[in-house]
């Protein structure tokens, strides 16, 4: 019989899935206005994917606070142990049926591939949307703030690129939330904060 | 028993000084002429038999004694402008476009619509203040008309015209209509200029005859039921001088709403003048729309389309297939399903169009004109007669709607200049008379001064013409999407990046692929999980 234990918490819960629904509204609404396909129609997207920007915004603010109180920001500290054995289990193992070579506990929620990937989404696809977004929004301002030489379209192309890199990190994201204990079990652990361990 | 008692309350309420209603006073104030300090009916030199618009002028000038003055320093008067920014001497006496094309030898034609009597040749006296005509500007009555051929005279008895024609034009009574004299209006700006190009809505697109009484959806300002805005509204006049210009635009008003008693010199006929810079005050996203308005002039938005009032803009006219003659020998003239003349054998074939987007470019307020003696070149594909300065990066430029006209009309091929062909005239060498181009265009050059080889042929054209009347109501200015998308509005517009329409392709492309093959990739892998979880 599996081990049940309880991983994520409340507020980290919430955190989650808010910010999932945000950035997958983000990504509707803003390939909308990237011209890629039409929906909402584009002022209303603008509309939206501005709004989802701060309310994106607002959620961090408390997600970064209650990150740095609990002191669960360690949680995204990378490592290289087990990282050519987590590797090794996505290419082989697991068609086999081999043990899971990480074990998570509640101060390891995270594999070592997972903690690179977020850390990754964290340092980099994150901000490289927060800057691009913000110059974008406030792109009025520019003369104001001394930024007259900023062009626009690079601007524009950086947010593209953050979008693109954060829809990969969602595609293979929601996979490999099928590749716990069970295909479910993952998923299980993100709604009701259990997770179940060999 | 109830009225009596509400009108005695109310006229409590308001107050002792108001006189009971049922009371008619004895003396009853006289009606008031909102707009003038001068009943002209009353004034004995009026009540008279004038014989020619020059004896209405010599009345005119005996009380309104600078007016002629004033007119004679003005475009109106002179049609010469020598634009200061280019040295190009310009003004309607100097241009050719490719409409009727050019004026100087066929001026008793052309000049019934300038603002004096008598302009039938070169040898016009610019300096007689009799000669001004004040009734075309100042006539309320409507009954004033100056026919073509009369160089600008008015009618006065009735007369056969052309002569030979059989058509008679009933004379005018000028003493009438001088003791009716008034302000400006839509009306007698719009006699004129309604029909720029030969007839109602030619040339312009967001001019025309539906201006006289618009609709609010036509004309927010000019509205005849709700702001009735005049011409003059906008193009305030001062000395009788009109303000804005075609040859110098104001292409970016940077200074913001115009207060009085400021001394500053500029174009008060912008809509910054009375807008202000950030204009959009109470509208949703109004910070956003107003960032637009520091590169989008506020025409590209607030008026969606031109010719909008019934009356259809000439798009295109070719005068290389002028000269066609019906099947009886005639001249003729083919319409379409709608009666609207889209051939003429004097003119050649046009084309019209109603609701008619403009198309949209970079400008700056610089014009620069292909005059009489400029070479041109039939290599190049197209002459432009006028070409508007502009582009993203120079700092002075908007992006504007244009109505741009294209056509063909003669050059001559050796000497590669534009020509100025005699068109309209009862003699031996008018076009529209005799059909022939060479005799014509002999003709009509010698009066311009300028060389003809003799040889004639024909050289596409087009004219570009900012558009900046027929302001619809707010909720008819362009949505997003008419421009921030692939084939949007502003697809020809460069320098700038268009949220929607913009991006990098190349990018895109990998972006997808990427995600595509992201996707295939799981759904491979979770294949091969469950096709092995299945085996064992």
């Amino acid at each position: 019989m599996a081990e049940r234990i309880y991983i994520f918490k409340r507020f980290e819960r919430f955190w989650h899935w808010s910010q999932a629904a945000l950035i997958i509204f983000l990504m509707l609404t803003g390939f909308e206005i990237h011209g890629s396909y039409s929906n909402f129609g584009f002022e209303k997207a603008v509309d939206f994917h501005t709004i989802a920007a701060w309310s994106l915004v607002t959620l961090w603010v408390f997600a970064i606070f209650w990150h740095l109180t609990t002191g669960e920001w360690k949680q995204y500290i990378p490592t290289t142990e087990k990282v050519v054995a987590m590797t090794r289990y996505y290419l082989s193992g697991i068609f086999e049926n081999a043990p899971h070579p990480f074990r998570q506990t509640q101060l390891r929620k995270h594999n070592p591939l997972q903690r690179l990937a977020y850390l990754g989404v964290l340092l980099f696809i994150s901000p490289l949307l927060w800057v691009t977004g913000w110059l974008y929004l406030f792109y009025g301002s520019w003369p104001v703030w001394g930024l007259d030489g900023l062009s626009l379209q690079w601007v524009a192309t950086g947010h593209a690129l953050g979008a693109y890199l954060m829809l990969l990190f969602l595609i293979a994201h929601l996979y490999l939330t099928t590749a716990g204990h069970t295909p479910t079990s993952h998923i299980r652990a993100m709604l009701t904060g259990w997770e179940e361990v060999d | 028993m109830g009225y009596p008692i509400i009108a005695l309350l109310a006229a409590l309420a308001l107050g002792a000084s108001v006189p009971a209603v049922s009371q008619v006073p004895s003396e009853a104030p006289k009606p008031v002429k909102l707009n003038t300090t001068a009943d002209h009916t009353k004034f004995k030199e009026l009540q008279r038999v004038f014989a020619s618009g020059p004896e209405v002028t010599k009345v005119c000038l005996t009380c309104h004694t600078e007016a002629a003055g004033q007119i004679h320093r003005t475009k109106h008067w002179k049609w010469e402008f020598l634009n200061p920014g280019s040295n190009q001497k310009l003004g309607k006496k100097n241009v050719l476009n490719n409409f009727c094309i050019s004026i100087p030898s066929n001026y008793p034609f052309c000049t019934s619509c300038h603002v004096g009597y008598g302009w039938k040749d070169a040898n016009f006296d610019f300096s007689s203040e009799e000669s001004v005509d004040c009734l075309v500007c100042h006539d309320t009555t409507g009954n004033y008309k100056k026919p073509p051929g009369l160089a600008g005279n008015p009618p006065v008895k009735d007369m056969e015209l052309p002569p030979g024609s059989g058509k008679i034009v009933k004379g005018i009574d000028l003493s009438r209509i001088a003791q009716k004299v008034g302000k400006t209006s839509r009306d007698t700006c719009g006699a004129c200029h309604f029909f720029g190009g030969g007839g109602d809505g030619v040339k312009h697109g967001d001019m025309d005859s539906s201006l006289a009484a618009p609709t609010k959806e036509l004309d927010v300002h000019m509205d005849a039921e709700g702001l009735d805005f005049t011409c003059g509204t906008c193009h305030k006049a001062s000395s009788h001088d009109v303000a804005g210009s075609r040859y110098t635009p104001t292409a970016k008003d940077t200074k913001g709403a115009h207060l009085r008693g400021s001394t500053e010199n500029r174009n008060p006929a912008t809509c910054v003048n009375c807008h202000g810079k950030a204009p959009h005050e109470k509208a949703k996203q109004s910070e956003r729309l107003n960032l637009h308005a520091n590169k989008v002039a506020c025409q590209t938005c607030h008026i969606p389309e031109i010719a909008r009032g019934g009356v259809a803009t000439k798009t295109s006219w070719d005068w290389s297939t002028a000269g066609k003659k019906g099947p009886d020998g005639k001249p003729m003239l083919v319409k379409d399903a709608k009666g609207r003349v889209i051939y003429d054998s004097k003119k050649g074939d046009f084309t019209l169009g109603e609701n008619v987007k403009p198309e949209y470019a970079w400008f700056n307020g610089e014009v620069t004109y292909t005059l009489l003696g400029d070479k041109v070149d039939k290599s190049e594909g197209v002459t432009r007669i006028n070409k508007l300065g502009g582009s993203a990066e120079d700092g002075k430029s908007m992006i504007w709607p244009l109505k741009v006209f294209r056509g063909s009309q003669p050059y001559d091929p050796d000497n590669k200049t534009l020509v100025t062909p005699h068109t309209a005239g009862n003699d031996d060498t008018a076009y529209w008379k005799n059909f022939g181009w060479e005799k014509a265009i002999e003709s009509g050059m010698k009066v311009s001064g300028a060389p003809f080889s003799g040889k004639v042929d024909f050289i596409k054209t087009e004219m570009s013409w900012p558009i900046t009347h027929m302001v619809a109501p707010k909720e008819k200015a362009l949505g997003c999407t008419e421009c921030h998308s692939k084939d949007g509005r502003l697809a020809g517009i460069s320098g700038v990046y268009l949220p929607g329409r913009d991006g990098i392709p190349l990018m895109d492309t990998l972006g997808w692929s990427a995600a595509l093959l992201t996707l295939l990739g799981v759904f491979g892998h979770g294949a091969l999980r469950i096709f092995v979880a299945r085996r064992k």
